[in-house]
């Protein structure tokens, strides 16, 4: 049960927004933007940060739903997903990416743990200045959805389905708010 | 320094929500909304949580901004003071004690909000739309401090600095000035 009134039998963040939309429009929009604008990174790639961050913060719904997303888009390369999450550093994701999300694990904890040495090797591998802003600002933006969706004590579907669906209306749809 | 190019008349999070204006729309409406729209709780007491959420996270910038937020808005500065060294001895009511513990512990970390936690805020008054404002303001401030510290801007020394910007919080808010902010390039990084 959550912690407040919520409507019933809609998980996650879907029926904190419905509870306070006004809140939710911009919550929604800021996910947008920073998860399918512009960017060189691609979608697959920040919902893979997005996912890890969430991961870290032991955030079951928000771990499954962009975890879900990030499959859907990586396609043929899906197994990615589960590499990065069960173990970054071996996984066959690229150095710069490894190098991105050892910095978003850093901000996971606190935004003073991320050194000039985490930047360092991101931009050995070529990562832009926008790549690392919107890196740790996605790892940011997580630290704050994870524990929105866990401090209220929302609902979490256990079964594995449910999200798979959610992550493919993600990748197709991006991120709409609930009517 | 910034781990990136940020202008420098512009220190904390003001230079980066310029730097990606795009990303700063749906963040600064957000904050205009949780901390200073319609509430029953007052504008002093959000910027309350503001604070303890952001000492929490050792964010300093962010923490020496939102105490003079708050104490422009509260007219004295022992209550925030007092607010950051121990909730439950601090000169506020019973239900924002409740809230504040509420808030401290979603800096934690979500699940650190227990059902006793809110049942104490519950039975001291406090109304299902200000325990989910008092959890998405600590949440939100988790992103804030984050963003700030995660890129390395840089924190000015001078009280005076934070002093002017919870005067100007106080008098515009969350939402980007319409003049935008190069009015306060003249006199280098110390002005606001």
């Amino acid at each position: 049960m959550a912690h407040i009134n919520v409507p019933e039998g809609v998980p996650g963040i879907r029926s904190l927004v419905m509870f306070r939309p006004e809140t939710g429009k911009p919550l929604y929009d800021l996910a947008q933007v920073l998860l399918r604008g512009e960017s060189t990174l691609t979608p697959a790639e920040r919902e893979l940060i997005a996912a890890y961050v969430s991961k870290r913060n032991e955030c079951m719904f928000c771990m499954s739903s962009h975890a879900a997303a990030s499959r859907s888009l990586y396609k043929d390369e899906r197994n990615m997903v589960d590499e990065v999450l069960h173990d970054m550093q071996h996984s066959s994701v690229s150095d710069k990416m490894k190098a991105l999300l050892n910095i978003a694990g850093k901000v996971q904890i606190l935004g003073n743990k991320v050194t000039q040495e985490d930047i360092n090797e991101a931009r050995k591998y070529d990562a832009t200045d926008k790549e690392i802003h919107d890196t740790v600002l996605i790892a940011a933006t997580f630290s704050m959805y994870n524990r929105y969706v866990d401090g209220l004590a929302s609902w979490a579907p256990t079964d594995a389905a449910v999200y798979d669906e959610m992550g493919d209306r993600l990748a197709e749809k991006g991120y709409v708010t609930p009517k | 320094m910034p781990y990136i190019p940020l202008v420098e008349h512009l220190p904390g999070i003001t230079g980066l929500l310029e730097y990606s204006k795009d990303t700063a729309a749906p963040i600064r409406e957000l904050t205009q909304i949780l901390l200073r729209g319609p509430s029953t709780l007052t504008e002093g007491e959000r910027e309350l949580i503001a604070t303890v959420v952001s000492k929490g996270n050792e964010c300093k910038f962010c923490t020496a901004a939102h105490t003079a937020a708050a104490d422009v808005l509260l007219g004295e500065h022992e209550t925030s003071e007092k607010v950051k060294q121990d909730i439950s001895t601090a000169p506020v009511s019973e239900k924002m004690k409740a809230l504040l513990l509420i808030a401290s512990q979603v800096q934690k970390g979500g699940k650190n909000v227990t059902a006793a936690l809110i049942d104490a805020a519950k039975k001291e008054g406090a109304t299902d739309i200000e325990i989910h404002d008092t959890v998405l303001i600590a949440a939100l401030f988790c992103l804030y401090n984050r963003y700030v510290d995660g890129l390395s801007t840089i924190t000015p020394s001078d009280p005076d600095f934070y002093q002017s910007l919870g005067e100007r919080l106080f008098k515009y808010g969350y939402n980007r000035l319409p003049q935008g902010y190069d009015h306060l390039k003249k006199n280098g990084v110390e002005q606001h």
